[in-house]
């Protein structure tokens, strides 16, 4: 796995997610995570919530379209920040990724998983997708208090 | 005809860490070809272990999506430019 193994994550920034990931209960959320990467951390700076696009299954589905990805690039861009990975909700599933979720995997990015029991944002959990696609690697999640206060991007939601 | 391949973040890595690759192609799928020849890291997450490109990876040429003209065997010209668009997806098990 190249990169970093250690995805920082602010308390604001932590509670956007869960928060995502409640209110679109019972279907999974999905957004992107917009930061840097550097050598020793990576470091998600702020949220780019999307809609979920799978339609006919967003229980438990998600889809973010090309057109999505090139928004959350863009927004990246104009921050100057990069999309180090994704975000979506497990509704009433434990965060661990699925076989669905590995084979529709890139590398590199991080992958945030919530869960959500009814109603109610539970664990978050972050994963990498290992060099030869057969596994997904836990990333340890850093939520640091220290660093500075969250703003939401506008997003395509 | 020299086209310009865009790789994704992700795939940089795998790629000597480039934004983007030159090569001389006069077919999309030449071109692909080509780079995955180049750096054979990456023909793993392009494409299936039967030769077909993951359905989750979405190749343009310049603003067009290559499955919307002649697929893989849509014809390339000098200075054209291929990017390689990832969807994202995926889900808890049920």
């Amino acid at each position: 796995m190249n990169g970093s193994a250690m995805l920082a994550l602010s308390p604001p920034l932590a509670e956007q997610i869960r928060a995502h990931g409640a209110e679109t209960y019972p279907n999974e959320c999905c957004g992107a995570l917009l930061g840097r990467d550097e050598e020793s951390r990576r470091e998600v700076k702020e949220l780019f919530p999307l809609v979920n696009r799978r339609g006919d299954s967003p229980r438990n589905r998600f889809s973010i379209t090309p057109e999505d990805f090139r928004a959350a690039e863009q927004a990246a861009r104009e921050r100057g920040l990069d999309v180090v990975g994704w975000y979506h909700s497990h509704p009433d599933h434990p965060p661990l990724p699925s076989e669905y979720d590995r084979e529709h995997a890139w590398p590199w990015y991080s992958y945030v998983i919530v869960s959500v029991e009814k109603s109610q944002a539970k664990q978050l959990r972050s994963w990498r997708l290992s060099d030869d696609r057969m596994r997904f690697v836990p990333e340890e999640v850093a939520v640091e208090p220290r660093l500075p206060a969250a703003r939401e991007a506008s997003s395509n939601r | 005809m020299t086209v310009k391949v865009i790789i994704p973040t992700p795939l940089r890595p795998y790629a000597g860490k480039q934004e983007s690759v030159d090569c001389n192609a006069k077919t999309v799928g030449e071109a692909l070809h080509k780079l995955t020849s180049q750096f054979g890291e990456l023909e793993k997450h392009l494409y299936t272990d039967d030769g077909r490109i993951r359905s989750f990876v979405n190749v343009y040429l310049n603003d067009e999506d290559i499955r919307y003209l002649e697929k893989e065997n849509t014809q390339t010209k000098d200075g054209d430019t291929i990017s390689i668009v990832p969807s994202i997806a995926g889900g808890a098990v049920r």
